[in-house]
């Protein structure tokens, strides 16, 4: 196996508050090699984009990172000094948010924020990196590039700021890209061709992705493997045709079954009964086991042991056997 | 947008007509000048023939469209109290203020959006929380006692600074400027800090708000993970996005500086208009009076203007929505 792009162990992610202290993310890991896409799914709250905001270091106050290693191409990263962590952004680590109007600044034109970019990373000079950013916004398939690349924000629709966010991310070509909830805010028939723009210019590029999403679509569309994350832990890891078509974790199972897809026609949604437990009310042992039919007393005595699935790992005390799944 | 300017313009010139209306309808009643000007032992024959010199015995309407017209000419008549030309008058305090205005006007800003910038960024800082409770008092304590106070420790304890008056002045042409003699520079200090304080703090708490505001937004956000430096991130991302709520706050307080120097010019003795108008209402110096509300009413709308038309130069989301309402 080829040396990970990216690579986090037992990555502890804390929230101080005033009555207590949260675990965002609990001994977190997982590697992301050059050129695969890792989908990271969850609810809300699972931790997710918490996870990747630790990795780009942009983690917002009082959120920390209290334990673990993050390893990028070799280079531990998050005990870097601010000045080295903000280099490193941009340059080797891309993001991409969700909201695609609300993430270009609306007083620049695009093509000063690629250049702006390009120039901070590139030490290109101002007329080098207006030709680059004319070549960037072609690559992400903006037409009449060089006109457009006077525009302002606001004279793009939604999905063609996302392509322009695209070209910002990717523009000091990096060899991660943490795309959180890329899709999110857009049409869906816009989704579609923002996910395989996104796919397609990493293939080529041999770069990584983190693509933190809720949406199993998204995930068994582009995703190489998968990370199911709950109330902060990782439930399941995998290969994405295994988890989906035999997933071990019961959690992965429910979120499976409750996701419509249009060849199993027109049968009932299964349920998760309740909700994810909030930080602070975390029950003992495994976080799922509240909602979980296959719980025992087992489940509520300490964490569940981490075993080894078809292709990656399941922390649970019983997990869904092969026969089970089908 | 030329069609804009051009309604602005007309908007502002009909404020004009009203506050001039206003401003002559309420002085007719104010008190009968003639018994001012004239002292004791008069004649009957005195007070006709003054006042249909001064043509204080015309009709209202007649009285306020004389008025007007020469107003337009820039002659508002003599003063009751001087017989000389208020013009005249005027040109000659006006440098007064100004001057000082000017001085205070940019203290206040530059300091003012300078702290506010560095409160915002060090929010949690000893010296940000610092700055912000000596700011408390500065929008808390009125105008007069700040210019004693300072008057008192540097004038009287420490004999730094001169507590009344100009200093020695340069003529050039008709206007008196303090800026060319060291005695004009130091009678600047006291009264530009004593009118500006005000001003300083609440463009400071403004803008330090804004910043807040701007900094925990998604393009701010984008940018930091694009790894721009911080220096561009606060001041090109975030400052310019906070401009539109600011300079309509300076713009409207520029105008107060100017409108409202009355008690600074009191307190240190400035040879302004805020002096001339004070001495004039004590003289019910009615031309005087009038003068100055237009003089002050066409700063205001002035700087309304320019406040208006720098709104287009900052945001491009103005300029292509008015272009696309035409």
């Amino acid at each position: 196996m080829t040396e990970p792009v990216l690579s986090i162990r037992n990555l502890v992610v804390e929230i101080k508050t005033r009555h207590a202290v949260l675990c965002a993310t609990d001994k977190v890991s997982y590697d992301i090699a050059p050129g695969e896409i890792l989908g990271v799914v969850g609810e809300s709250g699972a931790g997710k984009s918490m996870a990747g905001n630790a990795v780009i270091g942009l983690l917002n106050p009082p959120a920390r990172i209290t334990g673990g290693e993050i390893w990028l191409n070799g280079q531990r990263i998050d005990n870097l000094p601010p000045n080295q962590m903000r280099r490193l952004r941009g340059k080797e680590i891309g993001m991409i948010f969700q909201d695609p109007l609300t993430s270009l600044n609306p007083l620049l034109r695009i093509g000063d924020q690629l250049a702006e970019t390009m120039m901070e990373h590139l030490g290109l000079t101002k007329a080098e990196a207006h030709t680059r950013a004319i070549a960037a916004l072609e690559e992400v398939g903006i037409p009449a590039a060089a006109e457009r690349i006077n525009s302002y924000p606001h004279e793009f629709s939604g999905g063609m700021r996302q392509r322009v966010v695209i070209a910002l991310a990717l523009c000091a070509e990096p060899s991660l890209i943490i795309a959180d909830e890329p899709t999110t805010a857009l049409d869906v028939s816009v989704q579609a061709q923002i996910i395989s723009l996104l796919k397609r210019l990493c293939r080529e590029r041999g770069t990584a992705v983190m693509l933190i999403t809720h949406d199993m679509g998204v995930i068994a569309e582009a995703a190489d493997r998968v990370a199911v994350m709950y109330a902060g832990r990782l439930a399941e890891t995998g290969n994405v045709r295994d988890v989906i078509t035999r997933p071990r974790h019961p959690y992965t199972d429910g979120l499976m079954g409750s996701t419509p897809s249009a060849s199993a026609g027109q049968r009932r949604l299964r349920q998760i009964p309740g909700a994810m437990p909030r930080l602070h009310t975390l029950p003992p042992g495994c976080a799922f086991s509240p909602r979980c039919e296959r719980a025992t007393d087992q489940c509520l005595n300490g964490p569940s042991p981490t075993l080894e699935a078809d292709s990656g790992q399941a922390a649970c005390w019983h997990p869904i056997k092969l026969e089970g799944a089908a | 947008m030329l069609a804009y300017i051009i309604r602005r313009i007309m908007q502002s010139i009909l404020v004009l007509f009203v506050v001039g209306l206003v401003a002559f309808s309420m002085f007719r009643f104010v008190g009968d000048p003639i018994e001012n000007m004239l002292g004791q032992e008069r004649t009957a024959e005195d007070v006709q023939r003054l006042r249909s010199d001064l043509g204080l015995d015309q009709p209202f309407v007649l009285q306020y469209w004389r008025f007007l017209e020469n107003a337009a000419h820039g002659d508002f008549g003599l003063s009751y109290r001087q017989g000389r030309p208020v013009v005249d008058i005027l040109i000659e305090r006006a440098p007064a203020t100004l001057e000082l205005a000017l001085v205070s006007g940019t203290l206040a800003m530059l300091f003012g959006i300078s702290l506010g910038v560095f409160t915002a960024i060090r929010r949690d800082g000893w010296l940000a929380n610092g700055i912000m409770t000596v700011s408390l008092i500065g929008v808390s304590l009125p105008t007069f006692l700040i210019g004693i106070l300072l008057i008192y420790v540097f004038s009287v304890e420490l004999g730094w600074l001169p507590s009344f008056g100009r200093g020695e002045m340069v003529m050039i042409g008709r206007w008196s400027t303090g800026f060319l003699t060291e005695s004009g520079l130091k009678s600047l200090i006291l009264p530009s800090i004593t009118l500006g304080l005000y001003q300083m703090t609440l463009i400071m708490r403004l803008v330090r708000s804004e910043m807040l505001e701007v900094l925990r937004t998604d393009y701010v956000r984008f940018a930091r993970a694009r790894g721009l430096k911080e220096r561009s991130v606060y001041f090109r991302h975030a400052l310019v996005n906070t401009m539109v709520p600011v300079i309509t706050i300076i713009g409207l307080q520029l105008g107060s500086i100017i409108a409202f120097a009355i008690i600074t010019e009191t307190v240190f003795q400035w040879p302004g208009v805020g002096l001339l108008f004070i001495n004039a209402v004590q003289f019910v110096d009615i031309p005087v009076m009038a003068a100055y509300l237009m003089l002050i009413s066409v700063l205001f709308v002035t700087i309304n203007l320019i406040v208006d038309l720098l709104y287009f130069l900052i945001d491009p989301r103005l300029r292509t929505s008015k272009a696309g309402a035409h």
